[in-house]
């Protein structure tokens, strides 16, 4: 017999079912969804541009650094907007591609290790209204790639921006909000993001190096063994950067952005989410889904295309250790690592109680004996002093906690495990979340806990005609205090 | 045999129970190892609501007595707050929130009944469809995850040991005792044992010749983004259990479960699913106020159950050095009494301050061996 109160035969069928489902629009994403259309098959290709403004001023899925102008609240005219700045989407649309802009995969879900009662293999959608499941016979996530920060001080102002967002704000939405930038990091992707910028008749006033050489050629002002001291900022946000060089001399620039251009993250939040096997690849861009010549991961069906896939990033993690251990000379620790939360990078190495209680650092445990006890664990950095528990999803803190953790425990960054995502991965209101049409056994069956008969009978009453009586008057689960 | 230090008592389990039960014994300057076969309170016990208002219990009383202090006994936070609120949206749910009310007002806790209007001045996220509450001025809610490490570092600093990332792959037992505990690191020696290891207690129990009968279930729960605090962040119901937690998030679980694989002793997968969208909905529903608010995350956890939803806590006749606890899923509020508790077996051989005789193992004597597969209380084949 199946238990009446389990998960089993509760989930209705996704609303919808695609053959293919491709998840990003970029060059990856647009270039599997043609090829399976001209195979044949019915294709539903997903992108989440043009993302909310107020997604956007969340840091999602990009770190945009409130930089956006007042437009990208206008969603008509941003959808017209990502349509002109991705021409191959019209040749997706020739093809018989179903194309959903403003669409969200907040989550992917495939039976395995810990659940089989999924129904069927699904994929989370929503755009600002509702959301809905799609089943899929094939997906291919081409969900590209995100921004590596290290902070400094003032980096929580408005104008502090990554590199990927500035392109995107510049690109796609035409909606960027600066005039003056002052890019961090000086190898290929801080050169391209200034010519972009340039030719957009942007101003870029210099490129800042940790390292003592550019690490790429170009014509563009390069500030070599320099670090943020800290952005200067106004009630708008930056209006200058105080950079430290050698010997401690401090040159301010102004500027009106700051942009963080030092290195690319893959996007793998849907692959740890639908549990696929990852690996941390420095020389990729941080942890990255394995998978064979075709793109195809440890899930049968399941590719992974594009950036989300890997990004070249030069000599791996040592570039960007060279970055935290530059910024965290140049700071005096009370520069914010994690900006949700609040979690300077003096309270993430004191792991120190979160700022709301007021109470001091644990007396004899701190980072070195949580490290005696165990191997580094940014999950447990993560309930002891709230670092990467807040509403960007950790987006603008995952890699440079990793980067302290591997630092204090003189570990190879691969070493330390990937804080787990989970579902939502992208932060939604719970009334777009809400699954409007469950199905009537889950309301009828719905318990607070197992439903086990009796598990809430007072102790006295174990054993007595009373136990009987409780049991018999249906209140069940709901007696959960 | 590695050189591990023996311990006079050997806690397996770093969840709730056993870190409790490792600082009670500290406590009475006892040595004390506990072991983990990963990181302390990383299951169930540091993922749930945070409740500690647990009526149906012998050991309610301890439970209420001890919260308040934790903070101090402890030295270290647990988010503590006093009271629980819980809001109905439909008749049928008051009448049983109602019900709770008579069983602990009969038991000497107080507490009262709020109508609609009472309700939305009390709790401000809740709306127009509320139809009364009850507000219990007893019980509360802690941090779950703040309060396992408040554990482990007060078991630390009484001289106790934490060896996490540790498992157990048997017993040595001479006498009528086990004398030691063999694991992945070695072997330990030990006079007193205690088992404490949440869905693994059943296949340690299975090692020293006893049928403890346990099924594991997977269950979920949801968070989002900060918001004010209310005045009482202990506020549930219409089919949720949860809390507001001091930094403001609303964290709430509830729902169908899945019976899944306890495991080996190794790590366990907990993929949360789309359930979050039904969690969501009833959310919605319980703080209406609160519908546009962001879930930024959905997390999983993995309990034990008996087939009759109480805990196990008893000293066994033989190996007579063995005590075992298993809260059957409701194990983190009433932690400060089960270490009460279990401190008290091991070192007097019986509860003290309570009588925990309808929680004995022998109850289940004569069980079908098919108990689970009967009531449908096991996984669903890949």
């Amino acid at each position: 017999m199946q238990d009446p109160k389990s998960v089993a035969g509760k989930h209705g069928a996704p609303a919808e079912h695609a053959e293919l489902l491709v998840i990003g629009a970029g060059p990856a994403g647009i270039a599997a969804a043609i090829a399976g259309a001209r195979d044949g098959a019915k294709v539903v290709l997903v992108d989440e541009n043009p993302v909310a403004g107020g997604l956007m001023g969340l840091d999602v899925p990009l770190f945009y650094g409130q930089r956006m102008t007042a437009a990208v609240h206008n969603k008509p005219r941003m959808v017209e907007q990502v349509l002109s700045a991705k021409p191959a989407l019209e040749e997706a649309f020739e093809a018989g591609v179903d194309v959903r802009l403003g669409v969200y995969a907040w989550g992917a879900f495939v039976n395995g290790p810990g659940v089989q009662t999924l129904p069927g293999r699904v994929v989370g959608l929503a755009d600002d209204e509702r959301s809905w499941l799609i089943g899929f016979d094939r997906l291919v996530v081409a969900a590209g790639a995100r921004d590596f920060v290290v902070s400094f001080a003032g980096v929580e102002q408005p104008g502090v921006i990554g590199a990927r967002a500035l392109q995107s704000l510049i690109a796609t939405y035409d909606a960027f909000d600066g005039r003056r930038i002052v890019i961090l990091g000086s190898g290929d992707l801080a050169v391209e993001t200034a010519q972009q910028a340039q030719a957009r008749g942007l101003e870029v006033a210099c490129l800042v190096e940790v390292r003592d050489s550019a690490q790429s050629v170009t014509d563009l002002p390069v500030l070599t063994g320099h670090a943020v001291a800290r952005a200067v900022g106004g009630p708008s946000g930056i209006e200058a950067v105080d950079l430290v060089g050698p010997g401690g001399a401090v040159t301010r620039i102004a500027c009106d952005t700051i942009c963080l251009a030092i290195g690319l993250v893959p996007v793998v939040e849907l692959a740890d989410v639908l549990g696929c096997r990852l690996a941390a690849r420095g020389d990729s861009g941080g942890h990255v889904p394995l998978v064979d010549g075709e793109g195809r991961s440890s899930i049968p069906g399941v590719s992974f295309a594009g950036d989300c896939a890997g990004v070249p990033s030069g000599d791996g993690y040592g570039y960007r250790l060279d970055w935290v251990r530059a910024q965290t000379r140049a700071g005096d620790g009370r520069e914010l690592v994690c900006l949700c939360e609040e979690v300077s990078r003096a309270e993430l190495l004191g792991m120190q109680p979160p700022r709301y209680l007021g109470c001091p650092p644990p007396q004899g445990h701190d980072l070195s004996s949580m490290l005696a006890d165990g191997p580094p664990s940014h999950d447990q950095m993560k309930r002891l002093t709230r670092v990467t528990m807040g509403h960007c999803q950790g987006r603008r803190c995952r890699e440079q906690v990793a980067l302290h953790l591997a630092l204090a425990s003189n570990l190879d960054p691969a070493e330390v495990p990937l804080a787990g995502y989970r579902a939502p991965v992208r932060p939604l209101p719970l009334t777009v979340l809400a699954d409007a049409d469950e199905e009537q056994v889950m309301r009828d069956r719905w318990e607070v806990w197992f439903g086990i008969p009796g598990q809430w009978t007072p102790y006295a009453d174990i054993g007595t005609e009373r136990e009987v009586l409780d049991d018999e008057s249906g209140l069940g689960d709901h007696m959960h205090l | 045999m590695t050189g591990q230090k023996g311990a006079t008592t050997v806690i397996v389990g770093g969840g709730v129970t056993g870190l409790s039960a490792g600082w009670w014994l500290a406590r009475d300057g006892m040595d004390v190892v506990v072991i983990d076969k990963g990181i302390i309170g990383w299951e169930a016990s540091g993922r749930n609501g945070g409740g500690c208002t647990h009526y149906q219990s012998q050991l309610f009383d301890e439970e209420q007595r001890l919260w308040p202090q934790m903070d101090q006994l402890l030295g270290y936070p647990t988010e503590y707050r006093r009271e629980r609120v819980i809001v109905a949206i439909n008749e049928l749910q008051f009448a049983r929130y109602r019900r709770m009310a008579e069983i602990t007002r009969a038991m000497g806790y107080p507490s009262s009944e709020l109508d609609p209007r009472q309700v939305r001045e009390l709790v401000p996220l809740a709306g127009d469809n509320a139809v009364g509450a009850v507000h219990f001025h007893f019980g509360g809610h802690a941090n779950p995850q703040r309060t396992v490490q408040a554990y482990g570092w007060a078991l630390q600093d009484l001289g106790g040991r934490l060896m996490q990332h540790t498992f157990v792959t048997g017993f040595s037992t001479a006498g009528g005792k086990v004398v030691a505990v063999r694991t992945n690191r070695g072997e330990i020696g030990l006079d007193n044992l205690v088992i404490a290891a949440g869905p693994q207690t059943g296949r340690l129990l299975r090692l020293l010749g006893h049928d403890l009968p346990l099924a594991a279930g997977r269950a979920e729960m949801i968070v989002t983004e900060p918001l004010p605090l209310m005045t009482h962040g202990g506020v549930d119901g219409n089919g949720l259990y949860g809390r507001q937690t001091l930094r403001g998030n609303l964290a709430y679980g509830g729902g169908p479960h899945e019976w899944v694989e306890a495991g080996d002793g190794q790590a366990v997968a907990r993929p949360s699913t789309p359930l979050l969208r039904n969690l969501a909905r009833r959310l919605a529903e319980l703080f209406p106020k609160a519908g546009h608010v962001r879930m930024i995350r959905s997390w999983a956890g993995i309990i034990e159950n008996t087939p009759d939803g109480r805990p196990v806590i008893d000293r066994l006749a033989d190996p007579g050095n063995v005590t075992v606890a298993t809260m059957s899923s409701v194990g983190f509020g009433l932690s400060p009494a089960t270490g009460h508790a279990i401190r008290d077996l091991v070192i007097d051989g019986r509860c003290r301050f309570t009588d925990l005789g309808k929680l004995r193992l022998d109850r289940f004597a004569g069980l079908d061996p098919d108990w689970a597969a009967r009531r449908g209380w096991v996984p669903i084949a890949a």
